[in-house]
């Protein structure tokens, strides 16, 4: 067997979200390869190269793959995927938008988010917002698998020695261009590969309230997060939000601060090692999948937090 | 321009479905069923747009049971022209239906076409990206803002660390996000109008697709349930227990 992994990466480095998917291909075993498409991606192919059980690295580097438009880099993948059993993505949105494309190029029926590896073709999977969880076997030739990259521990970035190829093909459908983006600016750990995570929901009450949350994730070096709530109410731009819609975590501590605890919010962060609940509704859902639930206004409880810390 | 904008049949977002006890698929006898949350975005989407004179039909289409007639009925009611069923009452992946969009793609020659970025039961965020692979078109997932102009829709989408904007040549295809536009309710003359909305059947076989499932659901299972946890009294007995018993900080 031999797995394509699809690096995760702004053409300047090689996201963490990687080393997770590269585990997953480590649990389907074979050879992996990974391929990195982007443009001036040299250091990303390098980087690439020393992470633990990687065979080869295919680097293809041309302007049609600068912001990884998915309808040039999805026919790159399939012609590539054709000599693999198994092509593996990372479920960001970058994986979830070039992915499935890839696979209708290859008429393969994709399977998304995977979060356990039960047997080469068989894979278990969240379904109905994380409430069921689906084993289900694939027939087609080519695996196309996208990856939830908090159910695998990340491999090691360092240790490994693959040989870095050059793939000089270059798709460019032509039928789309990037017109620009607008990232949000923050020094604090990525909200999905941070160890801790604190998130606020409607019962902050406001945005200038996250300023609470801000100084007690200082503290902890947390990432912040928030609910559908309190993103539609307008508190904190939307890729704070935390949830079956939003981002999938699993910290080693997730603290709710405001929030009920709706399933889709549970979706996205039930997996976490510890979660603390601090809401002052002590029949609030959150409180069913606490393992520390404090009764409490969050705005006493969350500056004292912060002065115990 | 004409719009073709997909609906789905799904259990009703509030209903916390659970596995048969056999763990042979999941109990959804007698449970609510709803339009696909998403689904709407992507129908109030193609009626602002008609509002907005950009779009002159909307052609509303699902997949499924004869049942899924509700569905596409509520879509008429929100502002849709017409309806297209493809009946069948099959187990339907993402790549089949993908394919039989493509079909009705192919005889409806829509310029746009407008689809919810997932079903809230299976999860998967696959159909959007796959028929526009199949027809050849460009994609814009994750909508939050969608502008037709000129032969070309500018599509904003919600990427993990922001937004992203796209230009795309028409026809495409959009896939809707949930901050893209808040639905409507459909009022009861509307409710009573659509039912004379023409509404067309057609089967897979007619569209010549094979819509044989290229993946077995062997088993369905609750998650793994968490340990019932404590509630402690203040801050302090929290910090302490996070920091003596659970050794996260």
């Amino acid at each position: 067997m031999s797995i394509l992994v699809i690096a995760e990466h702004d053409n300047a480095e090689l996201k963490g979200a990687t080393l997770n998917t590269v585990a997953a291909a480590k649990a389907i075993g074979g050879d992996i390869d990974v391929l990195v498409a982007g443009s001036g991606c040299g250091a990303v192919g390098e980087a690439a190269a020393k992470v633990d059980g990687v065979t080869k690295v295919l680097v293809a580097d041309n302007a049609a793959y600068e912001h990884q438009l998915a309808e040039n880099v999805s026919k790159l993948v399939a012609d590539l995927g054709k000599n693999y059993s198994h092509v593996l993505a990372p479920a960001t949105t970058t994986g979830k938008n070039m992915l499935p494309r890839a696979a209708a190029l290859l008429d393969v029926q994709p399977i998304s988010d995977i979060v356990g590896v039960e047997g080469a073709d068989t894979f278990k999977r969240p379904i109905y917002a994380g409430n069921v969880i689906a084993t289900v076997q694939s027939s087609d030739a080519i695996k196309v698998i996208s990856v939830r990259t908090t159910a695998f521990d990340a491999v090691a970035a360092e240790g490994g020695s693959a040989a870095v190829e050059s793939v000089d093909a270059v798709e460019d459908a032509g039928v789309s261009k990037f017109v620009g983006e607008e990232l949000a600016e923050s020094d604090r750990p990525e909200l999905t590969a941070a160890k801790v995570v604190i998130s606020g929901g409607r019962g902050m009450q406001n945005g200038d309230n996250f300023e609470l949350l801000y100084k007690v994730a200082d503290k902890l070096g947390a990432a912040v997060g928030a609910s559908r709530a309190a993103v539609d109410a307008g508190f904190v731009p939307n890729d704070m939000q935390v949830g079956q819609t939003g981002k999938i975590v699993a910290p080693d501590l997730y603290i709710a601060v405001g929030i009920s605890g709706a399933i889709q919010h549970l979706a996205g962060m039930k997996d976490s090692k510890v979660i603390v609940a601090i809401n002052k509704d002590e029949e609030a859902p959150i409180f069913s999948v606490a393992d520390y639930g404090l009764v409490a206004d969050l705005f006493d409880a969350v500056p004292e937090l912060e002065t115990k810390l | 321009m004409k719009v073709l904008v997909a609906v789905k049949r799904v259990v009703d977002y509030n209903v916390k479905v659970r596995p048969k006890a056999d763990g042979s698929d999941v109990d959804t006898a007698n449970v609510k069923m709803s339009i696909n949350p998403f689904c709407e975005i992507a129908v109030e989407e193609a009626v602002r747009l008609k509002e907005k004179g950009v779009v002159s039909e909307i052609v509303a289409v699902s997949l499924g049971s004869k049942q899924c007639q509700e569905q596409i009925r509520t879509a008429l009611a929100l502002g849709a022209d017409r309806g297209i069923l493809v009946e069948t009452d099959d187990e339907l992946q993402p790549l089949a239906v993908a394919k039989c969009l493509k079909a009705v793609v192919d005889k409806e020659e829509p310029q746009l076409v407008i689809l919810g970025k997932q079903s809230i039961d299976g999860d998967n965020n696959q159909t959007g990206q796959m028929l526009a692979a199949l027809s050849g078109m460009g994609q814009g997932t994750f909508a939050s803002e969608v502008n037709v102009e000129e032969g070309a829709v500018k599509v904003t989408r919600e990427i993990d660390g922001g937004l992203q904007t796209v230009e795309l040549k028409l026809p495409a295809v959009v896939t809707t996000d949930l901050r893209l536009n808040e639905p409507r309710y459909a009022s009861l003359p509307n409710i009573m109008k659509a039912k004379k909305k023409p509404l067309d059947t057609t089967t897979p076989d007619e569209l010549g697709v094979d819509i044989a499932p290229r993946t077995k659901t062997l088993k369905v299972e609750p998650p793994a349930e968490r340990q019932a946890g404590i509630k402690v009294a203040d801050v302090a007995e929290l910090v302490e227990k996070l920091k003596s018993e659970a050794k996260v900080i």
